[in-house]
């Protein structure tokens, strides 16, 4: 599972590189998020999901037909392969989904996250309600998004992908639903990179090396934190504090827990 | 005449922009009057369209008909459409129809494109199909109300009906003209073709007892470069389909024009929104945070001061 809880590397070192293969390393301080092949999934379809937007872009507005078919190959290239780099995405995202499920169920408290994402997003609310467990609402709605959104992606894409066998009206309604789906998705990927990077620092680690450092967890998931550790996520945050006065960091706080 | 002066762009498909050279030069809109009256289904223009544009021959099927073909193909571009239609008192009227590209004032096929250039209509009206720029979509074939173009899998292009738009370009009438024999089939500019269709009309309902004879040019297109005489216009739909309100799906007109360009802007806006975010709400970092000196309240407790 990806919840599966390993708090260090306990295990020997394997000698053999290629045992290495599928193993996240976990070091002191940090906790492990995303095993290897939730990493590699997601890699798999984010590449895939660009194919498809970017090749789906040259055909979306004649205006930047020029630009972007020549870095498929052409006009015909282009529609020749991207219904495939679709396939793909809804390929490796369909694992995921698979993988994902159980942790992506909506519960009471998302209920209660979604109404107050105001203070979340203002940082108003500085740490999560502590009931918020692996994933938040917010990561939740987004990924039920996209499940939809890659549902309506892959039926309106077959129908135009075969029009003769779907006919006039159903293409012409698919056309439609196909490029909603895409600006949704699009604006929803500009929200989920930023958070990953520039917005939640020490996100992007998760997707990385797999891990995030005991600080990220019950900042964001205290949740999941205390599950994982059995310790208060309030407290830790206390203790952490207790030390930092102790001994204030040279470097960026995010960097130093 | 050369091509350059006769086939002046009026419209190309997917292309941003203005169309270079529109209207430099005025040259009369030509039509193509097909007089269903006059008709006898002698497939004459059917093999000169094959013969013109050198395609290859396929084989048939034997339906009991006349009809040569179900439909037209990629390589078929001209079909007469042989129909048996029952009229209210019993009697049987076999309507012929001659079947091929509009050539619409407002081609449905050249507003669904998304490939620059693969689709242009040119200042005569002719509405042409440039298969080196096509991708292969077949946007066209949903876009057109007559279901004209038609794909060819092994070369991944569209094909249609191009008024011969070689022969046209060198002064010459249409080879499916050339070939007529009844003179069922007349060309020249829109405006000799509708008078001349006009008269033909007034013929059918005085002297012929066509009470509901009329000239098929619809306008929910535009009008078309092809226009038909038929003995009822009311009811095109018994030539075979021939659609009495012929449109181009919304989806390729008010959806491509007006939404999806907002919609982008829309998308955007998210890029904007988290860059927004960045700039006046921070990021949000883990807790706890570095001891920092702040006001409380801010600028609203200064001013109180």
């Amino acid at each position: 599972m990806a919840t599966r809880a390993e708090h260090f590397d306990r295990r020997p070192r394997p000698s053999n590189p290629i045992d290495q293969i599928g193993r996240t390393v976990v070091y002191e301080g940090e906790l492990m998020r995303h095993r290897a092949y939730t990493r590699f999934l997601h890699w798999s379809y984010g590449i895939f999901f660009f194919l498809a937007l970017l090749s789906g872009f040259g055909i979306y507005l004649p205006w930047i037909f020029a630009w972007f078919t020549p870095l498929f190959g052409g006009g015909a290239m282009t529609r020749l392969l991207h219904p495939w780099f679709g396939l793909g995405f809804v390929f490796f995202f369909g694992l995921q989904v698979l993988n994902w499920t159980s942790l992506m169920n909506w519960k009471p408290s998302d209920s209660k996250w979604m109404g107050r994402i105001r203070d979340y997003v203002t940082h108003r609310e500085t740490m999560e309600s502590e009931d918020v467990g692996f994933f938040n609402a917010g990561q939740k709605l987004m990924f039920w998004e996209i499940v939809i959104g890659s549902a309506v992606y892959l039926i309106t894409g077959v129908i135009m992908w075969f029009p003769a066998t779907f006919g006039r009206a159903l293409v012409s309604i698919s056309y439609v639903l196909h490029d909603i789906s895409a600006l949704i998705m699009l604006a929803g990927i500009f929200v989920h990179i930023y958070l990953s990077t520039f917005g939640e620092p020490g996100t992007i680690q998760a997707m990385t090396r797999g891990t995030v450092s005991e600080a990220w967890a019950w900042t964001h998931h205290p949740g999941w934190y205390r599950q994982l550790t059995g310790r208060d996520p309030y407290q830790s945050v206390e203790d952490a504090r207790e030390r930092l006065q102790e001994e204030p960091p040279q470097t960026d706080p995010t960097k130093a827990l | 005449m050369s091509d350059r002066k006769v086939l002046q762009i009026q419209q190309i498909s997917g292309h941003p922009g203005p169309i270079p050279g529109l209207g430099t030069q005025r040259e009369p809109v030509v039509c193509k009057l097909i007089d269903t009256t006059t008709c006898i289904g002698c497939k004459a223009c059917e093999v000169a369209c094959v013969e013109w544009n050198d395609m290859p021959f396929q084989e048939t099927t034997f339906d009991n008909t006349y009809q040569t073909m179900p439909d037209t193909t990629w390589n078929f571009w001209n079909l007469i459409k042989f129909n048996e239609h029952e009229t209210e008192d019993g009697a049987v009227q076999w309507l012929m129809r001659k079947h091929q590209c509009m050539h619409c004032a407002d081609p449905g096929c050249l507003r669904a494109c998304p490939a620059d250039g693969a689709i242009v209509q040119y200042t005569n009206g002719i509405v042409d199909f440039q298969q080196q720029y096509c991708i292969g979509c077949q946007f066209c074939v949903s876009g057109c109300p007559f279901n004209v173009p038609k794909f060819n899998n092994s070369t991944k292009k569209v094909y249609k009906c191009t008024l011969c738009s070689d022969r046209v370009g060198q002064g010459l009438e249409p080879a499916c003209i050339k070939a007529c024999p009844t003179g069922c089939l007349h060309f020249g500019t829109k405006e000799d073709m509708k008078a001349l269709a006009e008269t033909r009309v007034q013929q059918l309902q005085e002297h012929s007892g066509f009470k509901d004879a009329g000239v098929y040019d619809p306008e929910t297109i535009g009008g078309t470069s092809v226009i038909y005489v038929l003995h009822d216009a009311k009811n095109p739909e018994m030539y075979g389909g021939l659609p009495a309100k012929p449109r181009i799906p919304p989806s390729f007109t008010v959806w491509k024009d007006i939404f999806k360009p907002l919609g982008l802007f829309a998308s955007m806006m998210g890029l904007v929104g988290v860059v927004l975010h960045y700039v006046t709400q921070g990021p949000r970092r883990v807790q706890p945070q570095p001891p920092v000196k702040y006001e409380e309240g801010g600028i609203e407790s200064k001013k109180g001061e």
